[in-house]
């Protein structure tokens, strides 16, 4: 049994999350002339739709929206006895020269954030890539940091941050839990 | 789910399962054909060795992309220009390669049963890309991707295969593959290339040419094996091609928007009328393409891939 410890966060809880990062995303952009949002599959995809909304909300026009699967550009392909299902990346635009927001729904060794990087870079040549993420819960791997944050949670290494959101399982919450044994 | 088998050496055996998840899983990969950069890191550092025994220019190239788009190291070995004219036996080679560390082994060859000795032999998964006329895997997975690319579905679909069948390894394997997945395989060629066996694999063999093309989806137009016919099975090319050569008049009885197919390469005027080969039903060229697709996925897969799996951020 999973064992749910604390939740970090409730519907309302990333409603906010997201539409502050939205005013922080146009902010620090200055408005949101050649910006697109690329979802990293699963969670990152929904949530950079739900980004898209806040973002048209507030300056009145679309921004363009990719999904990105970052299967092929894993690290641990070799080591893994089974390699993992591969989904299909859908960015149906060009990324050169755009501002790209990659959008995921929790950061932790920096290893997707890395992967993803890959895949976006042999997309073309983005003049620049910033990551938003709901949950920062530490423990990075890598040199790689997020540049807007839904919220910061300090965790252990063994616990585990599940975020459900309701384009896949029905419900929107984001909760530690310690896996069994 | 991943493949339950080590090796790729037939559609008989195969799950329908494991069908479906190498045409899904062909898909991601079809994007990355049809991007600017051809090119993902996934199979860095592995070798995939092509050995052709007989001749092939679009399955070996087509692998060799394949390999080459997933990062792979290749190599490949034509049976006249390597030890293998010395007199080196199949065996012998398969444990020579696999001793280099081919990490995948892909084998075309003119007896039936190559591959499942190959696959025995060494360690590292086979793929069979052809063996005599028994099965040739790859080709009807492409077929089946191409099919339900273009109809949304397999299933309840009338496929009818026209040609030489007794020779065909892409009829048999086309055979398993679409009466597994749901589909009629309707069977039309000289009497005297129509073999009895593939009744029980599921096909329905059909007395005339109008009889298996009447109301069809799909044409699947095989190509008359011109250095497989030496026996005198049928009188001579211009007589196939007024009875079975498929052309504008012909196409007709089939459903309006059925597809034509052909594994390549094209006796044009004889098998097929160049009209038909370069019409607006013709999928052949879009064939090819989804080859190197599907191959893509299978070395994936049968190099450990499709295991649902989520990473860990």
């Amino acid at each position: 049994m999973i064992k749910e410890k604390a939740q970090i966060l409730d519907k309302e809880g990333i409603r906010r999350s997201l539409t502050r990062i939205a005013h922080e995303i146009i902010e620090r952009n200055k408005g949101i002339d050649n910006l697109v949002l690329i979802g990293i599959r699963r969670r990152g995809a929904p949530l950079a739709e739900r980004l898209a909304e806040r973002i048209k909300e507030i300056e009145g026009c679309t921004t363009p929206v990719g999904i990105l699967d970052i299967t092929l550009y894993r690290d641990d392909l070799t080591t893994l006895a089974h390699q993992p299902l591969v989904r299909s990346t859908e960015i149906p635009f060009p990324v050169s020269g755009k501002k790209v927001i990659l959008v995921d729904d929790v950061i932790f060794t920096g290893r997707t954030i890395r992967a993803a990087l890959d895949a976006v870079m042999d997309l073309g040549r983005p003049k620049v890539i910033q990551l938003a993420v709901l949950v920062d819960r530490g423990h990075r791997e890598l040199p790689i940091r997020s540049d807007y944050i839904g919220k910061n949670v300090p965790t252990s290494s063994k616990e585990s941050v599940l975020v459900r959101l309701t384009e896949i399982d029905g419900e929107d919450k984001v909760v530690i839990f310690e896996p069994p044994g | 789910m991943g493949l339950s088998g080590k090796d790729l050496l037939g559609l008989q055996f195969v799950p329908v399962e494991e069908i479906k998840l190498i045409l899904n899983t062909a898909v991601p990969m079809k994007e990355i054909i049809k991007r600017q950069i051809k090119k993902v890191p996934t199979l860095r550092g592995r070798s995939v060795v092509t050995v052709f025994y007989e001749a092939s220019t679009r399955t070996r190239v087509s692998f060799e992309l394949a390999a080459k788009y997933l990062s792979a190291d290749t190599v490949n070995i034509a049976a006249g220009t390597s030890s293998v004219s010395k007199g080196e036996g199949l065996k012998d080679t398969a444990r020579t390669i696999a001793a280099m560390g081919a990490d995948v082994v892909v084998l075309r060859h003119p007896m039936a049963g190559a591959a499942d000795m190959l696959a025995r032999t060494i360690g590292a998964p086979v793929i069979n890309a052809g063996d005599g006329a028994h099965e040739h895997p790859s080709q009807a997975l492409l077929d089946l991707f191409t099919v339900r690319e273009k109809k949304g579905r397999l299933e309840g679909l009338k496929v009818a295969i026209i040609g030489d069948i007794l020779h065909s390894r892409v009829a048999r394997s086309d055979i398993w593959g679409f009466t597994k997945m749901g589909a009629e395989v309707r069977l039309s060629g000289p009497a005297t290339l129509l073999p009895q066996e593939t009744e029980r694999m599921g096909a329905i063999t059909c007395a005339s040419i109008e009889e298996a093309l009447t109301g069809a989806d799909v044409i699947n137009i095989l190509r008359i094996q011109k250095e497989r016919q030496q026996q005198g099975l049928f009188p001579g090319l211009r007589e196939y091609s007024q009875l079975f050569g498929i052309n504008k008049e012909r196409l007709k009885l089939a459903a309006p928007d059925a597809l034509v197919m052909h594994p390549g390469p094209m006796n044009r005027g004889v098998e097929i009328a160049p009209e038909v080969a370069d019409g607006v039903q013709s999928v052949i060229n879009e064939q090819v393409t989804n080859g190197v697709a599907v191959r893509m996925a299978l070395l994936y897969l049968l190099t450990g891939g499709g295991n649902q799996h989520e990473i860990t951020h």
